[in-house]
């Protein structure tokens, strides 16, 4: 039986009947076609099916669509133009310094990135690496994600300063 | 020209991947698709009695439940074929028992696929896999490879006598003996190699389809390799004319290895997309991919290495015993062999060498390549052996290592150096590498500052270990005469549009690697065109001639070097049409910036214009053929020798044996380098797997064959604060046998830090009189190896 | 990764809830942040037939000075507790402890009345509990009463929570001015958990009323009265905190799995005990 759910994603607004087990990291992929959130694991641990709740990062293989009713949802989709013109700072410095390699984990980690740079504009190395422990590279060995996530705050950073 | 190679060319495929566009297995959904869901045994080893399937069948949504006796019984369906034959001692062949696509009889590895159930939707499928009752009468299991080569071990395949799949040895063992005989000082260490488990990100993945109208098969598949897998699926387990199946490996997660094999659901969805006649998709889970990815390593060995009284090896002498699960994956006989006895040469010069090894047969999943595969654990074992001489000789490890050097020879004006064990060396310059690492990590200082650190009671250590590997995989005479059952060459097409833009098909497949980058920069600096007029195509068996996939390092040496075949073939007719044109003789024509020029004047034409006289060849050579178009296979005169010098610097917390790895230097020399930064990410990556192996990862087996550490919740692999960042540089010694004088870089991470590591931390615990510390050197391991040392718990 | 087919409610209040539980019986299973649940749902550990959806109930999303006490709503995300201004200031202990929790995206999402509830013996909350001398209010449809946390956490998986009840809040007497604790762990290096979480407590900054606790060590978190025993009315220094650590876990039955034997585990219980005392007393 069907639960009805209004959700927010990137910005365009659904109403979708849901089975209650049906998990938010489905309902974005196979409702609404949004394949950039990836499951990695079975188990809550890899990070790369993270996507923003209201601004906060949080792993949709561990909510259940009908939990998010009347939420705000931000996927990889969201962060830039369909088109990739324009790019998002964070997706500019994983481009710039090489932080991806297969790309499977990438969204969760520009996700998880994004939650760490809100909170702290301007973080140190050794934090950086702590806030990605939600998030599993097998790639990259993850020291060219610290150099992306280091350009995308000097670049958000002006962003804000240029206001 | 030489506007790319060389550069740092940011990755053109990036785009579609940071914006969540990529096009993965699972992101695909066919029209009327259904879902497959693989019932799996939860018992090491145990005769199947019986399988229920009526209550799974009348589950709401189900379309079909097979079982093995379904398959097997359908055509003559046999399994998955094993890709690499390696003949007993005696010359008899190696057991092969088969590997069916559904078990018949017998499980034989937690694991192991009894049913598959095929419903409208996956939620469908697998409430009614639960649904499939399966009497199980359990048997006595053995996953050691020790405990299974020992007689009366339970036995995995009941023609397999004491589950040996093959013996083999390789190099003298008589002159092997005789130096033993004579040595000064004899190294000798028992250990293991542990078993770890790939874990690509991405789990793997098919989709199978059948167009009934054209008789037309295509496979979506998670492969590092869509060609082979189309030929074993075709020719060895369907049946079924390879020009009716597409095979598309399209954007791939990760691979590491565990992507190159044939595996069984891809033969299932298939088969059962013809008997249902709808697409039909199966998904890994990820505690399904802990039990059927092939897993890596798993080696127990006995090693000698003996010296003269100047610290000179004078021999090496190896038992080892390789665990091969319960089945033979498809390359799974060429990696403890081939890849793996044929490098204890290593770096030095060790004049008789010689290894035993038996092949075995456990209740454990299958064991094959993954990052390295051989070559880590030759690398292991050398590096482990001559750190711990240098212990108990009482040398500097860096200084034996170099007195036993190959000297530098570069391949062309001196001879590539033969081994003991069958090889010949490219080119190397084994020093530099060596040196420029021991200077970055300022060794001198740091063994003062280790010093004062002891007598405040901390531990400090450092690891050396310098490597080589056999990349660029492989002649195809030379691997076939070892046993591989395909050729292992590679293709390409450059295909010139008519306006002078440039599509490339390759053989090879890029699953993280950057090929789309790195391809198209060697494809426009050649042609002197600009890197957006190239395209370069893969991982479509429609669209791509053949191809032998990427692994073994061999995408640019082999791959790469096909491409270079094709261009040259594009230059020269090229030629033909400009010396046409600019009404000169062929031989005065020369070609530079997409240009062909007349030599020594300024009558020229552009490649643009080429190309479009090809197409429209009005005015055109007498005899020429029209069009640009052409395809090349490359088969490599050797492999390539990439070597390097790593170093690990640790500290070891004396209260909880936790390790901390505070910094890695890595220098590597892997011959010409066309994109720096796509090079040093996989450096980087390699770096993480390797460390991964030392410090964190590796498959637990309980009594009863389960594997313990099935989850992400369990099996421990490296994160982003586990690491520290990297310093890297890296020496060039060309390639003297391919045309880009390339070696390769995918491995070569993998394979030299291992032993790093693990020297760092027996180094910091010499004072505790610890000598080996088995991997994972997991903190209770290394507080215990503090504890069992002779200094009992106190430096 | 799919669960089984469960029926999901939404009651708008407290009192609604109750009365779903009551009405499903053993069948239900109260649904938070979802974060210990949802998992074994999935992996199909658990297969509620009915799931009872308090997650979204606002009210119980709080953290308030109430007189002495500071006062959680059980549906605080752990992140909500660890950030806290009133928690940083008075319970230095769970500010640490909740930034130790599984990952950002866990500690977003996961609430500390589920993970107490939950009582999985590796969680990092149940220490902290145990040392700032917490009290667990459980409601049912009689109304509600208060648990003090000592009594609360009975064993593995286990707590003083009865079928048809709901923890909706947990409380803690604000410690006198100048005291001073700590919480550290040694992880479980896959999942986060705790192989030993230390949690310490030292009320006006003295070692009068000394609290020291763990979770990891055991099927059920403790506290350790060796320890406390040791440190009472002695001058916190190198040594008496050394001897007091060595106290750790005596007479526990201390748990072993393949991250860390019985033998390893209770050592380093005395090594966090020790580590966590200086860090309290720094």
């Amino acid at each position: 039986m069907g639960i009805p759910i209004n959700v927010k994603v990137n910005g365009q607004s659904y109403s979708k009947e849901v089975e209650p087990r049906l998990l938010l990291v489905h309902f974005l992929r196979d409702v609404l076609a949004l394949t950039g959130t990836h499951v990695g694991c079975d188990t809550s641990s890899c990070g790369a099916c993270t996507i923003h709740i209201d601004g906060e990062a949080a792993k949709s293989c561990t909510i259940l669509a009908v939990q998010v009713d009347g939420a705000e949802i931000t996927t990889v989709e969201g962060l830039s133009p369909a088109d990739g013109s324009d790019l998002h700072p964070i997706q500019e410095g994983f481009k710039e310094e090489h932080g991806l390699q297969c790309g499977f984990c990438t969204p969760g980690m520009m996700m998880a990135s994004l939650d760490l740079l809100k909170r702290n504009p301007n973080p140190t190395e050794s934090e950086i690496r702590h806030a990605l422990e939600g998030n599993y590279c097998r790639c990259t060995g993850y020291h060219n994600i610290v150099k992306s996530i280091q350009h995308a705050a000097k670049n958000m950073g002006k962003e804000v300063a240029h206001g | 020209m030489g506007n790319y190679i060389g550069k740092s060319v940011k990755r053109v495929e990036d785009k579609r991947f940071l914006t969540g566009k990529g096009r993965y297995t699972d992101d695909i959904v066919l029209p009327g698709m259904l879902h497959m869901q693989i019932v799996r045994s939860s018992y090491a080893h145990a005769r199947v009695n019986r399988i229920d399937t009526s209550a799974a069948k009348a589950h709401a949504d189900v379309v079909a439940v097979y079982t093995g006796a379904d398959i097997h019984t359908d055509g003559n369906i046999i399994g998955v074929p094993c890709g690499w034959q390696v003949n007993f001692k005696n010359g008899d062949t190696m057991k092969e028992p088969p590997h069916p696509l559904l078990v018949k009889d017998k499980v034989r590895h937690m694991g192991d696929a009894v049913a598959i159930v095929i419903a409208e939707t996956k939620e469908a499928a697998k409430d009614a896999a639960e649904l499939v009752v399966v009497d199980y009468e359990p048997l006595p299991s053995v996953t050691d490879v020790g405990k299974a080569a020992a007689a009366g071990a339970p036995l995995v395949h009941d023609d397999v006598p004491d589950n040996l799949c093959f013996d083999w040895e390789l190099g003298d063992k008589a002159k092997t003996d005789a130096a033993m005989e004579t040595a000064h000082h004899i190294t000798k260490l028992d250990f293991v190699n542990q078993r770890v488990i790939p874990n690509a990100i991405e789990p793997r993945a098919a989709i199978g389809s059948y167009d009934a109208t054209n008789d037309k098969y295509t496979l979506y598949t998670t492969s590092q390799n869509p060609h082979l897998t189309r030929l074993l699926l075709c020719a060895f387990v369907l049946g079924i004319p390879e020009h009716k199946v597409r095979v598309v490996a399209p954007d791939v997660g990760g691979g590491f290895g565990s992507k190159i094999f044939h595996y069984s659901e891809e033969a299932l969805v298939i088969w059962a997309s013809n008997k249902l006649q709808r697409p039909i998709k199966w998904n890994s889970e990820r505690s399904e991919a802990f039990l059927t990815d092939a897993h890596g390593r798993d080696h127990k060995t006995s090693a000698e290495m003996g010296f003269d009284a100047e610290g000179n090896i004078v021999g090496l002498r190896i038992n080892t015993l390789a665990n091969l699960g319960a089945y033979l994956s498809t390359f799974a006989p060429a990696v403890p062999t081939y890849l793996h006895g044929t490098l204890l040469q290593g770096l030095y010069t060790t004049p008789a060498i010689h290894i035993d090894l038996k092949a075995v047969f456990t209740h454990t999943t299958a064991v094959d390549a993954y990052r390295g595969a051989g070559r880590p654990e030759a690398t292991f074992l050398l590096e482990r052996m001559i750190d711990l001489s240098a212990i108990e000789m009482g040398m500097d490890p860096v200084e034996l290592r170099k007195k036993n050097f190959i000297p530098a020879f570069d391949g062309v004006e001196q001879e590539g150096y033969i081994t003991q064990v069958a090889l010949q060396y490219d080119s190397g310059d084994y020093h530099p590498v060596l040196d420029r690492a021991v200077e970055m990590v300022g060794y001198e200082q740091f063994r003062k500052e280790q010093a004062e650190a002891r007598a405040n009671g901390r531990y400090l250590g450092i690891g050396f270990s310098t490597y080589i590997e056999a990349c660029g995989i492989a002649p195809s005479a030379v691997v076939g005469a070892l046993g591989a059952r395909a050729g292992l060459y590679e293709s390409a097409q450059v295909r010139v549009q008519p306006t002078g833009s440039v599509s490339v098909y390759t053989g090879s497949h890029s699953h993280g690697q950057g090929h789309e980058t790195t391809f198209a920069q060697v494809v426009a600096d050649k042609l002197g065109i600009p890197l957006e007029s190239v395209d370069i195509i893969h991982g479509d068996s429609d669209a791509v001639a053949f191809g032998m996939g990427t692994y073994g390092s061999r995408s640019l040496a082999v791959g790469g070097s096909a491409i270079m075949k094709s261009i040259d073939k594009v230059l020269e007719k090229g030629a033909k049409i400009a010396a046409h044109k600019l009404e000169a003789a062929e031989d005065d024509i020369e070609y530079s910036d997409g240009q062909w020029t007349v030599k020594g004047t300024d009558k020229s034409i552009g490649f643009g214009d080429i190309a479009l006289t090809a197409y429209v060849p009005h005015d055109y050579p007498a005899n020429l053929e029209p069009g640009m178009d052409f395809s090349s296979f490359y088969d490599p005169a050797n492999f390539t020798y990439p070597f390097g010098a790593h170093i690990a610097v640790v500290e070891v917390d004396p209260d909880t044996g936790k390790v901390d790895l505070k910094r890695f230097i890595a220098v590597d020399d892997v011959g010409n380098v066309i994109n720096p930064m796509i090079v040093d990410g996989q450096i980087h990556g390699g770096l993480a797997q390797g460390i991964g192996q030392a410090l964190f990862e590796g498959a637990i087996y309980d009594e009863e064959g389960q594997l313990m550490n099935g989850s992400y919740m369990d099996y421990t692999m490296p994160r982003a604060d586990d690491l520290p960042s990297f310093e890297i540089d890296r020496t060039v010694t060309p390639c003297p046998h391919n045309p880009l004088g390339v070696k390769g870089a995918g491995e070569a991470g993998c394979i030299g830090s291992t032993p790093a590591v693990v020297n760092a931390v027996v180094d910091a615990l010499a004072p505790f009189g610890v000598r080996d510390v088995q991997m994972p050197m997991t903190p209770e391991r290394v507080w215990r190896a503090m504890h069992n040392g002779n200094g009992n718990g106190k430096a | 990764m799919i669960p089984n087919n469960f029926e999901y409610h939404r009651p708008a209040n407290v009192q609604e809830a109750l009365g779903m539980l009551s009405q499903y019986g053993d069948e239900a299973k109260l649904l938070a942040g979802g974060h210990s649940l949802i998992p074994t749902l999935k992996l199909r550990l658990n297969d509620p037939g009915h799931l009872i959806d308090i997650g979204h109930l606002k009210d119980l999303r709080y953290i308030r000075q109430e007189g002495s006490e500071i006062a959680i709503g059980a549906n605080s995300t752990h992140s909500d507790v660890a950030f806290h201004a009133l928690i940083e200031e008075h319970f230095p202990v769970m500010a640490q402890a909740g930034r130790l929790i599984g990952d950002v995206q866990v500690r977003n999402r996961g609430t500390i009345g589920g993970s107490i509830a939950h009582a999985d013996p590796a969680a990092d909350w149940p220490a902290t509990l145990l040392a700032t001398d917490a009290k667990i209010v459980i409601m049912g449809q009689g109304g509600s009463r208060s648990v003090a946390a000592t009594d609360f956490f009975k064993g593995l998986y286990y707590t003083a929570v009865n079928e048809g009840e709901i923890v909706t809040e947990i409380r803690i007497p604000v410690p006198p001015a100048g005291s001073s604790s700590a919480y550290m762990k040694f992880m479980q290096p896959a999942s986060r958990f705790a192989i030993v979480g230390c949690a310490v407590m030292l009320p006006g900054g003295s070692t009068d009323d000394p609290r020291v606790a763990f979770n990891g060590v055991s099927s059920a978190p403790f506290r350790d009265t060796g320890v406390e025993a040791a440190l009472k009315g002695k001058v916190a220094d190198k040594a008496n905190i050394e001897a007091a650590a060595a106290h750790a876990a005596n007479g526990q039955s201390v748990m072993s799995d393949h991250f860390a034997s019985e033998d390893y585990r209770t050592h380093l219980a005395k090594v966090y005990a020790r580590k966590t005392l200086y860090a309290a007393t720094s």
